[in-house]
């Protein structure tokens, strides 16, 4: 179902209405699929599996940029950026059935508890209306839905109740420099959760080491939501891809149908019982400011205000250099070790940062092949000098919620359909920036103790977003605060659920997917409950 | 350094059969149908002409690996045609500047060729001029193939290079 001439007209009878197929959306759709008629609507296409290989040279080859590796652009992604900082949105997502974990890194931590309790553990920022204890059990489904290779190794991660799934990936060479080095400065180092497979699981291979991992996994082995989307279509659910949904009908009290466009020029309305918006942190807020009415002057489900507000991303701060010795970089395209050391310190002038030991400094041979004016002996002559002593590390940064930072709609331009494109306001404040600097801090002392000689510094200044949109449908028990509830219900609108990182109220500093997948879960409970 | 069959079957289980732009058909209208059109035979005796020139000179086999790689490369695909297109546009550049076809050339004035149709400086564009063509379909095709393959991974001291599935062992290996 994803040619000119696809049936996409809408499902008959429908239980439950999801508008998005990327994780949130594929999951709830796959947990309700088995007992209620559940349809599924996407802006983007259902990509073809043997494609990826060809995605994988994109990739590669410098002539391509990131985001024509999964057909990002056009006027269909058009958007527009009038904030204090740069977005590069296109570069975020992916739209299409699996959505932006097409192209994800599949890193999948839970939050820590006190991410849950900001405002009263840290003295900053909102308490969410749930605790980590209400997550836990979604996390550890989530974690067998997704399939994660994670061991129980570290000091610093919440409680969990039982193993990982599948055994961690085993450390790499460069992790025991790092270990050494890390060793003689107290630093504590642990394995760290992939959803990527370790060995064969759900059907789907171990990882086969193609290191391209983010931007494609031509394997499948590291997850993306089309697992979820082919069990949801096998268990009879409806997906209808190219259908990108214009608005949201409704009256005072629920959503009655989804005004979808197809490729044909046409619209339709599918309606349902219920609605999920699964549209991620950017086009979940914009499709409730597209379906503004009467009712709703601001924007639906928007009596709060907190529609599109308090944009968050995980800001990244990072260290680089080389050292006199062969490090083994750019086998694989993941890491296999972190610290979370220094997470649980944070308070209102720090923020909880997480730090990356990376498999993949500096450049990559092949790549740097296909650059440059030489070739023969000579091209050979560089990619040795260039390959193989660079070591690297990572990390990312909470940025907290405030109020110029937001997502609103473009007066000025519109999309392939006519509506306003979305406008990133982004700003970060100074607690974000002074925790970079402090993560830089380390990361350079375990280099400096390592003997590296440092090279770059990603710091305040040269910072960039992890490509996690968070915040902009905030979860608040108070309907003046939030727009949706403790079930991710929204206030205003008896039978629509957002499931997404856009109820996140605070981001954490861990990536955000297996929080998502856990809420996403959570509500496919709620909606049955409420069937 | 022996390159082999295998490599070259390795290269292309990196990258496919159809080069990334079976995705997206090519502009109309760039190029009429007969310019540049050279047969099967001749267009991949170009490409190993060519490969010679860009392939460092440890390696060793480059014949069998370029045949083998392009078995899978030149099929009815949008990128085969542009890879003939542009071998074949180069080729004419050849009989016109040098008076014969790229394989019957020596070494340096393949180099020189190449050079002198911009192919060194080009930003590799599928659909660009025949030097960002040139870039695209033969010299990064080319490049693409050998250090995507282990023994080209391993030229530089990598044997699991991005693009190859070599799997999750030897990240794991000291040097």
């Amino acid at each position: 179902m994803s040619g000119e001439n696809t049936d996409r007209t809408p499902v008959a009878n429908a239980d439950v209405c999801v508008v998005g197929a990327g994780p949130a959306g594929a999951l709830v759709a796959d947990r309700l699929a088995g007992d209620h008629e559940v349809v599924v609507l996407d802006a983007g296409p259902r990509f073809d599996p043997a494609d990826r290989l060809d995605r994988q040279e994109r990739a590669i080859r410098p002539s391509y940029d990131r985001p024509d590796v999964w057909d990002v652009g056009g006027e269909r992604d058009a958007h527009s950026n009038a904030g204090e900082w740069f977005y590069p949105l296109n570069h975020a997502r992916v739209k299409g059935i699996g959505g932006s974990t097409l192209h994800w890194q599949g890193m999948v931590m839970r939050l820590h508890e006190d991410d849950f309790a900001s405002g009263t553990e840290r003295g900053v920022g909102p308490d969410w209306p749930i605790d980590y204890a209400d997550l836990r059990p979604y996390y550890a489904a989530a974690e067998r839905e997704l399939g994660v290779a994670g061991a129980s190794d570290n000091p610093y991660a919440p409680p969990r109740e039982e193993p990982h799934p599948m055994p961690a990936f085993e450390p790499s060479y460069s992790d025991s420099l790092f270990a050494e080095a890390c060793e003689e400065l107290e630093i504590d180092m642990h394995s760290v959760p992939n959803a990527r497979n370790s060995e064969t699981y759900d059907g789907r291979s171990a990882c086969a080491g193609y290191g391209t991992c983010q931007p494609v996994c031509p394997a499948g082995a590291k997850y993306d939501a089309t697992v979820h989307v082919d069990r949801a279509e096998e268990t009879g659910a409806t997906v209808i891809d190219r259908a990108p949904v214009q608005r949201l009908d409704h009256d005072a009290d629920r959503v009655t149908a989804a005004v979808y466009a197809t490729p044909d020029g046409e619209e339709h309305r599918q309606e349902a019982d219920a609605f999920v918006v699964a549209c991620g942190g950017v086009e979940t807020p914009r499709l409730l400011l597209l379906s503004d009415s009467e009712e709703y002057p601001d924007g639906l489900a928007n009596s709060s205000g907190a529609v599109g507000r308090f944009f968050m991303d995980h800001l990244f701060a990072g260290v680089g250099g080389t050292l006199d010795e062969p490090t083994r970089q750019n086998h694989v395209g993941f890491y296999t070790s972190a610290c979370d050391q220094f997470y649980d310190e944070a308070d209102e002038e720090i923020a909880p940062f997480k730090l990356e030991f990376l498999n993949y400094a500096g450049p990559s041979p092949v790549e740097e092949a296909l650059t440059g004016d030489d070739w023969g002996d000579t091209l050979l002559a560089r990619l040795r000098d260039g390959y193989g002593t660079h070591v690297a590390m990572g990390g990312l940064v909470e940025q907290l919620p405030q109020s110029d930072s937001y997502v609103g709609l473009d007066p000025d331009r519109t999309d392939d359909h006519g509506n306003p494109v979305p406008e990133i306001h982004w700003s970060v404040g100074d607690r974000a920036l002074r925790t970079i600097e402090r993560a830089n801090e380390i990361q350079r002392s375990i280099l400096e103790e390592l003997g590296a000689e440092i090279e770059w510094v990603a710091g305040p200044d040269a910072t960039g977003p992890a490509y996690h949109h968070m915040g902009t449908t905030r979860m608040s028990a108070d309907p003046d605060a939030g727009v949706v509830d403790a079930d991710c219900r929204t206030h205003d609108l008896d039978n629509c659920w957002i499931a997404s990182s856009s109820v996140f109220p605070t981001s954490g500093a861990m990536n955000p997917t297996l929080t998502i997948a856990a809420l996403a879960l959570r509500v496919a409970d709620d909606v049955e409950r409420r069937l | 350094m022996q390159l082999t069959r295998r490599d070259a079957t390795a290269a292309l289980a990196a990258v496919g059969a159809t080069g990334g732009v079976a995705l997206a058909a090519r502009r109309e209208g760039d190029r009429s149908e007969d310019e540049g059109t050279l047969d099967e035979e001749s267009v991949r005796a170009s490409m190993v002409a060519v490969a010679t020139v860009v392939y460092p000179s440890a390696v060793d086999g480059v014949e069998t690996f370029v045949n083998r790689f392009l078995d899978g490369r030149l099929t009815g695909s949008t990128h085969a045609d542009g890879l003939r297109t542009a071998v074949g546009e180069l080729d004419d550049a050849a009989r016109s500047w040098y008076g014969a076809p790229i394989p019957d050339l020596s070494e340096s004035d393949r180099d020189r060729l190449l050079r002198e149709i911009g192919a060194d400086i080009a930003e590799a564009d599928r659909d660009g001029t025949l030097a960002e063509r040139v870039r695209y379909y033969v010299v990064n095709e080319l490049l693409l193939a050998l250090y995507a393959s282990p023994t080209g991974g391993e030229l530089v001291g990598l044997e699991n290079p991005q693009g190859h599935p070599g799997g999750t062992e030897s990240y794991q290996r000291g040097p």
